[in-house]
């Protein structure tokens, strides 16, 4: 057994973490910052982060990811780090040329208190920033939040820094996509695309994380969002933003700064996040919409009924993030599969809340947890297990010993591919998802159906 | 079989291209990193030029570095699977450290314990920074030990509880008293000194307070040893295993490649304590040799041929002729699929070339496995290395030791008044001396890399870029940050920090699997595809016969 020491009977833990289902703040926040184009996330710390993230980003994605690092020692820890990020700054814009450098802090920047504006403010006296290049900052504490909260405050810092209100209104409207795949960015951009709408999406991770081997290396690739058109997210009719905690502070931001309307909506994974997102879109924009995206919706129902009868019922363990457990609850309740158990690392009281409303059809009861961990969660499995299981890798080991099928949905997704090439935003990414659930559910049922009940026709 | 191309590399002038390399930093910065890139020269004597390692690293550079933590928790300690290690710090130290070496393990039944699948962490909130965090790491050690009921329970400082003072040493000490089993800390902190180098440190000296000689039971076996610096990353450690049982050679411990608690408990009863990677694991041999007599040599399981020497420099150390007579044999039947194997790869292999930048050993000891296959490792270097492991030990006493390593402790060992046996007499060792075996004793990288190669500490991803477009290797060696952006520039990557998928690649086997695994990779035909027709040959050169047939009707 792979995870041999975990065991049925469930104590409490006020202090002791096991098998976390969330990570810190910084590594949101670098994630967030190469859906910049131009840009060279910072990470103004100790080494190790920015090696962590970027280890960490660079087998989810299988992409380059490029960031600098404050490389503090033990002098600087006492000192403050004004002096490595004046250097840092100083050598990111002489070697790798940059149009933006994204700081964020780290617990250790953050616990002596090191002020990156004001360091920032330094370096463009002593000349170490180009005329028409950045230094943006966002605070991103390890201590406070987790990795979904850093990409919302890293968001939101594009808004703080960029975003400009003057000047006549544009036919454009914003859309802040949230933490998910550039895939899923790539996809919500074709879907507005089809609805004829102009937008501006930040961040933007397409074409950036997702790029193709043409046997050239840019540090700086195609994608991402440009300076003028997050200045112009000022000017915009209104903003959706999907996913209402990694994209709620930049949204509200907006609104605030530019008066910029928002709208906070779940994450358009599944049937009604997606239809509720096109409808806000369409309103929005003030357009109607296109047959394609009925035959799109179409299809998507169109697999749910020829294969109801496979998910009808079937006990579900979902592992991941607040935005996106809320849709995915949401799509699973609508096809009648049931998530009894419901886990993130990220705390809020309102997840809970909502989760429970979600599933409050569901015949069963429903375990849900904020702040919890995939330990709590191995042990629910060990009392009642499921049909299914939805999570990042490291639930493949829960998967192995309970010998329950698994279905990669998240971050970090270390040993598969496909993540960042296909979305499961919209309707499309919703048949994806679909037919993810149907594999998972049918090879179990052809491999452990007895002979004489063995089907060639499922 | 398809031509090997002839190669640029051949025609660089290494000290221009120093210049070159240079020559966009910054002057402060240009000046520092020329003393990191080193043109090599071995002189008469087998000398070599300074090279300017451990030093610190350039804020902003883009450095392939770790930091402390991560070469203690994660490096040394990782592999050990019946230690709970619980990282007191937020959630990201110890999340980002969870499974993610390959390190593999082997329990030795259902029952035996095993918690590297696992991830312990105390994660620190703010309240925790503002008021501190002992009260916290008591609980979750009090936690760890009523659900886990590890035998030892070690505990990792990440970079804030330096800072805001938890003292995780006296709350080991208490917890140990409280609950009866082997509590320890590490004051491993992320900004202690440059690179993961110092969490080696760090992890040698507590392993080595805490652990180390706390049993004496004599393990069985008439030839015993440890072996030091072998992580089994894709199973390395269970092919020297496998290849040390077959030659009648006990290994008491491996620090730390699938080790246990007791294992390093009784390994100062080992008779000889053999090196592998010098850089993380140097300061337990120095420790056991001063503390328990126990001498130490360096070897090198990786590549055929080294495996072999090794081998055969473990069987000098043992005077029994039975023992170098099993040795040969085991060598000699090993060496034959190895041959086979070997001659097959470098038909297609030989004349390419390579560089590698990883680790403290690796980029030194994967140079052999290369010139086995005929290839030529043009240039080289080492992410957290210190001179020695570059120039060799002779220059130890001349490093100047700075500010940041004066702050990594260096324990005072002296010989156990009751356990001190050295193994060898005076005589003896001289006598083996005078044969010209040698103990102690690391001639580092740079001796054995050709004048005109190109010698890089700390090497950044400018460089990184401007190596691959000058050099137009056939491989890259370094670590999974830098693999994606050195693939897209169409040169194959291999990872000898994790080694991507594959591995062991130690000793004869592993010999094997590396031989293939090149082979595959630098004759892969996906890289002729990266070009569709129509970007190879853009312009049309020829009409089709009924666009000129319409023309003329």
């Amino acid at each position: 057994m792979l995870l041999r020491h975990t065991p049925k009977e469930i104590k409490e833990r006020k202090a002791l973490t096991v098998n976390p289902a969330k990570t810190c703040q910084p590594i949101g926040a670098m994630y967030a910052a190469l859906g910049i184009h131009n840009c060279l996330p910072h990470s103004h710390g100790s080494q190790g982060c920015c090696a962590y993230h970027r280890s960490t980003l660079t087998r989810h994605y299988k992409e380059p990811v490029m960031a600098g690092t404050s490389s503090f020692t033990e002098g600087a820890s006492v000192f403050g780090g004004q002096a490595n990020l004046l250097q840092a700054i100083d050598n990111i814009f002489t070697v790798y040329e940059p149009d933006v450098i994204a700081v964020h802090t780290t617990c250790l920047s953050e616990t002596i208190g090191d002020d990156i504006p004001q360091i920032a403010r330094k370096a463009g006296q002593e000349g170490k920033i180009p005329k028409g290049k950045y230094v943006i900052h966002a605070n991103t504490p390890s201590y406070v939040g987790t990795h979904v909260t850093g990409f919302g405050t890293m968001t939101k810092a594009m808004v703080d820094y960029f975003a400009e209100s003057e000047g006549t209104r544009l036919d454009q409207i914003n859309i802040i996509p949230g933490f998910v795949e550039p895939s899923d960015m790539e996809e919500i951009k074709r879907i507005a695309a089809e609805l004829g709408i102009k937008v501006v999406m930040f961040p933007d991770t397409s074409d950036v994380l997702n790029r193709p081997q043409t046997g050239r290396f840019d540090m700086f690739p195609k994608g991402g969002v440009t300076i003028d058109a997050l200045r112009s997210s000022g000017r915009s009719k209104g903003t959706i933003g999907l996913g209402r905690l990694a994209s709620g502070p930049a949204a509200r931001a907006l609104d605030s700064k530019c008066k910029v309307h928002c709208e906070l909506l779940d994450l358009p994974i599944g049937l009604t996040g997606t239809d509720n997102f096109i409808d806000a879109m369409r309103k929005m924009a003030g357009v109607s919409v296109p047959e394609s995206i009925n035959i799109e919706r179409g299809r998507m129902i169109d697999i749910i009924t020829d294969m109801h009868q496979y998910f009808y019922g079937k006990k579900v363990g979902l592992v991941g993030d607040p935005d996106q457990l809320i849709s995915l609850a949401e799509i699973l309740v609508s096809i009648d599969m049931w998530p009894i158990y419901v886990v993130t690392g990220t705390q809020g009281k309102k997840f809970e809340t909502r989760i429970k409303e979600i599933t409050k059809c569901v015949p069963h009861e429903v375990k849900v947890v904020s702040g919890g961990d995939m330990f709590l969660f191995h042990q629910w499995i060990k009392n009642e297990p499921v049909d299914l299981m939805m999570g990042n890798t490291y639930l493949k080991y829960i998967s192995r010993d309970e010998d329950i099928p698994f279905i990669r949905f998240g971050f970090p997704i270390l040993d598969r591919v496909g993540h960042s090439y296909f979305p499961t935003v919209g309707y499309r990414g919703g048949m994806r998802l679909m037919e993810k659930i149907l594999d998972a559910l049918l090879d179990r049922k052809d491999r452990d159906s007895p002979e004489e009940t063995f089907e060639l026709v499922l | 079989m398809a031509p090997n191309k002839t190669n640029t590399a051949i025609e660089i002038d290494p000290s221009a291209l120093k210049e070159e390399l240079v020559a966009k930093y910054p002057t402060k910065v240009a000046r520092k990193r020329a003393k990191q890139i080193i043109v090599n020269k071995v002189d008469d004597c087998g000398e070599v030029p300074e090279m300017g390692a451990n030093a610190r690293t350039i804020p902003g550079i883009i450095t392939q570095r770790g930091c402390s933590y991560a070469g203690c928790k994660g490096v040394v300690l990782g592999p050990t699977r019946d230690i709970v290690n619980l990282t007191h710090g937020p959630i990201g130290c110890g999340f980002y450290s969870w499974l993610t070496r390959r390190n593999q393990t082997r329990p030795e039944g259902p029952d035996d314990a095993n918690f590297m699948t696992y991830c312990f962490s105390t994660d620190l909130q703010d309240e925790d920074i503002v008021f501190g965090g002992e009260k916290k790491l008591r609980a979750a050690i009090r936690e760890a030990y009523e659900t886990f009921h590890p035998k030892a329970i070690s505990i990792f400082s990440t970079c804030p509880v330096g800072l805001i003072g938890d003292d995780v040493h006296s709350v080991a000490r208490d917890m140990k008293e409280e609950l009866g089993i082997n509590i320890f800390g590490f004051s491993c902190e992320g900004y202690k000194g440059v690179s993961q180098s110092a969490g080696h440190h760090i992890a040698n000296n507590g392993i080595f307070t805490h652990v180390v000689g706390l049993n004496d039971t004599p393990p069985e076996g008439k030839f015993k040893m440890n072996l030091l610096g072998e992580y089994n990353i894709g199973g390395d450690g269970f092919e020297i295993d496998r290849i040390f049982d077959k030659a009648g050679i006990t290994l008491v411990s491996t620090f730390s490649g699938n080790s246990t608690y007791d294992k390093f408990a009784n390994s100062h009863t080992a008779d000889l304590n053999a090196v592998m990677c010098h850089r993380s694991i140097n300061y337990v041999a120095e420790m056991m040799e001063k503390q328990f007599g126990i001498p130490w040599i360096k070897v090198n399981f990786i590549g055929a041929n080294s495996s072999a020497k090794s081998l055969g420099k473990i069987a000098a150390y043992f005077e029994d002729d039975e023992l170098t007579a099993r040795v040969e044999e085991v060598i000699a039947e090993e060496m034959v699929e190895v041959e086979k194997m070997r001659l097959d790869v470098k038909s297609r292999c030989e004349g390419k070339v390579a560089m590698l930048f990883v680790g403290g050993s690796r980029a030194h000891h994967y140079q052999d496995l290369f010139a086995e296959m005929g290839m030529k490792t043009v240039s080289a270097g080492y992410e957290f290395a210190h001179r020695d492991d570059y120039e060799g030990r002779v220059v130890l006493p001349n490093i100047k030791i700075d500010a940041d390593s004066r702050n990594i402790e260096e324990l005072d060992i002296q010989p156990d008044a009751k356990r001190y046996r050295p193994r060898k007499t005076e005589e003896e060792l001289e006598k083996l001396k005078s044969k010209g075996y040698r103990f102690k004793d690391y001639d580092g990288m740079m001796p054995d890399m050709e004048n005109g190669t190109l010698v890089i500490d700390d090497i950044s991803q400018y460089e990184t870029e401007m190596l691959l477009d000058k050099y137009k290797p056939d491989i890259f060696c370094a670590g999974i940050k830098e693999k994606y952006a050195i693939q897209k520039k169409g040169v194959p990557m291999k990872q000898l920090h994790s080694y991507d998928s594959g591995g062991p690649y130690a000793g004869f086997r592993g010999a094997i699997n590396f031989y293939r695994e090149i082979d595959r990779m630098v004759n892969s035909k996906i890289w002729s595809y990266v070009k569709a027709p129509w970007q190879k040959a853009p312009e049309l050169s020829a009409t089709y016969a009924w666009e000129g047939m319409s023309k003329e009707g």
